[in-house]
């Protein structure tokens, strides 16, 4: 177990780095500028090359890129161009709260609604219900989460004005998004459980529980359900993933002021600095979800945890 | 004793009688896929919406770029089947034009991404060794990325166009079809009909492509299925946050972003793309399932 998880934490640090790397020299070739072309060009050559300095952009590309690494390592993710003499780092630690607000809440929905439908439509195998579910399933994948999240807005709140439109005021404008973000959720999760829990409630145990007389209840909720949960975890990934893409859209839409819209408008704005900050922060937050629902099932399922040990 | 059984009359030749024509995996597979109505009703809305969109455009007597300022935001009526958008272009058309587009980003996208992955794979699951072990460690090093973040950075670098999302989408895509090929050539490479033909004295070419690559092509098949509909929304969602296509192009994305603007006062402008971006990516999903379950029906799920 330790030497697999040792071999997984070497692998995030490559991963990491590649990243970083990669994400150094594509932003080093980005066309255009932060600076605004114009105003930058009536400066002097001295005023210039201050500017240049205060940002760390007038020396080679090597050298900024070890300097990049060195401070990356202290936590320092440099400057950011639109929020001037702001670090990125505290830029995008005061734009977390709403994301995570968002994110956790959406995933607590998915889970809920997905599991309460899965169980119950395995439960009523071919019937209405299930029927609805593999419906919800198909659809809650299919419909890009933009335009549930437009379609929502523009109805939810815009004709029935129920809920805000967007904004960040009250936890009354949380409730929309996370909404819009669940749908995948929901759909991923209730599937997945169906599958599951179908191919539980063949299982002989069930069949003994049953046999010795157990009430349906009992044999759904002390049997069928607890076999078939604990796999939910290994898709917890492609959930956070769906989460992450979704949010990009879903806080524009919104108008959060989380990290999405802020990685959106960076890009709009040309913000190296932050742009670099917020794909690391991304991809260290998905590498370890991934990292910690390997171990965590590996943990629950010690069939995992044995085929992991040969492979190591 | 003997009197109470009568011996049945049993006709040798009818023993080795092949009661059905013999079937290769793939007619095996359409039969099966045959029975699934879903999947069926999925594949012919989905060549449906390939002739609109090859055809409508052809056949219309607008063009997805032509402006007429006298007819904006006109909702849908028997000159403009799907009304018309902020500069009165006609949404019929433009629509058709975009899913042409969006299909032709996915279908090129899938098909690079097919083509690398597969060549990827084999290659790595055939030649072993020290080879395969620096492959594999290579892709377990890029499965850790989120590929939208990259695809969004090489959006950002390249110049705006179609061939842009493309070759964006086949740089992050090829990976999980890498890893499928390589995992079914090394389970296939170990079984006895493999062995057998060796033993037969088959050449190594033959065996692989008489042997491994078609009994690969179902996991080929059906992870193409699935490429397609998430390139297709890749593709709508760069344009969506306004970094993919750029006007007067169209693309689903393009449109449903414009939708999206005048959503409050004209929602015709977004419901017609955003309907057709959901049919082809509910058909691809139910399609998908059902080629899985005909082509491979021990992945049934």
């Amino acid at each position: 177990m330790i030497k697999y998880i040792c071999k997984r934490l070497i692998y995030l640090v490559l991963t990491l780095w590649v990243i970083v790397t990669a994400t150094f020299f594509l932003m080093k070739k980005l066309p255009g500028s932060p600076f605004d072309a114009e105003r930058f060009n009536m400066m002097s050559a001295q005023q210039q090359h201050v500017i240049l300095e205060q940002y760390g952009l007038n020396e080679s590309l090597p050298k900024q890129y070890v300097k990049y690494m060195g401070n990356i390592l202290h936590g320092d993710f440099g400057t950011s161009f639109t929020y001037t003499g702001q670090k990125v780092s505290t830029v995008i630690g005061g734009r977390i709260g709403p994301s995570a607000l968002i994110g956790i809440q959406a995933v607590l929905i998915g889970l809920a609604l997905g599991l309460v439908l899965g169980i119950i439509a395995a439960w009523k195998h071919n019937s209405g219900i299930d029927y609805f579910t593999m419906i919800v399933a198909v659809l809650g994948v299919s419909v890009p989460n933009f335009v549930a999240a437009a379609l929502l807005q523009y109805y939810v709140a815009l004709k029935w004005g129920i809920l805000p439109v967007g904004f960040w005021t009250d936890w009354r404008c949380s409730v929309l998004p996370s909404v819009a973000l669940s749908f995948s959720a929901t759909a991923m999760v209730a599937r997945f459980i169906r599958t599951e829990m179908l191919e539980v409630l063949e299982q002989d145990y069930i069949i003994t529980a049953k046999a010795k007389g157990l009430s349906p209840m009992k044999v759904l909720m002390r049997h069928a359900v607890r076999n078939s949960i604990i796999p939910v975890v290994t898709i917890l990934g492609p959930i956070v993933v769906n989460l992450l893409t979704g949010s990009l859209a879903v806080e524009n839409i919104y108008t959060i002021p989380g990290i999405g819209s802020l990685f959106v408008d960076s890009i709009k704005a040309n913000d190296y600095s932050t742009i670099m900050g917020i794909t690391i922060f991304y991809s260290a937050f998905y590498i370890f979800v991934v990292l910690i629902v390997d171990i965590a099932y590996s943990l629950i399922d010690p069939r995992i945890r044995l085929a992991a040990g040969k492979e190591a | 004793m003997d009197e109470l059984f009568v011996r049945v009359h049993v006709d040798e030749s009818e023993k080795e009688h092949i009661a059905h024509p013999n079937l290769t995996a793939f007619q095996e597979g359409w039969l099966r896929l045959k029975k699934n109505k879903a999947a069926v009703a999925s594949l012919f809305t989905l060549i449906t919406i390939g002739l609109l969109a090859l055809l409508a455009p052809v056949f219309s007597a607008y063009s997805y770029k032509e402006t007429n300022y006298d007819i904006i935001y006109q909702i849908p009526s028997a000159a403009h089947l799907f009304g018309t958008d902020q500069f009165g272009r006609d949404l019929w058309v433009r629509t058709w034009m975009g899913t042409r587009i969006s299909l032709l980003i996915a279908f090129v996208a899938a098909f690079l991404d097919l083509t690398v992955g597969v060549v990827y794979g084999a290659v790595s699951a055939l030649i072993g060794g020290k080879v395969d072990a620096v492959m594999q460690r290579f892709i377990e090093i890029l499965v850790g990325i989120p590929h939208l973040i990259i695809v969004i950075l090489l959006m950002m670098i390249m110049p705006a166009g179609i061939w842009t999302i493309v070759v964006a989408l086949s740089i992050t895509g090829w990976v999980n079809m890498a890893r499928l090929v390589r995992a079914e050539i090394l389970k296939l490479k170990n079984q006895e009909f493999v062995l057998a033909a060796r033993v037969l004295g088959t050449s190594t070419s033959r065996i692989i492509w008489k042997h491994l690559i078609p009994n690969t092509v179902g996991v080929i098949v059906i992870n193409a299925m699935f490429t397609i509909p998430s390139a297709i929304f890749t593709e709508a969602f760069l344009s969506f946050i306004g970094i993919g296509m750029q006007e007067p192009k169209a693309s689903l994305g393009v449109l449903i972003n414009n939708g999206y603007q005048v959503l409050r006062n004209f929602p015709h402008v977004l419901i017609f793309p955003a309907i057709v971006i959901v049919l082809i990516m509910v058909c691809f999903s139910i399609l998908g399932d059902g080629l899985r379950d005909a082509l491979d029906p021990r992945m049934r799920k």
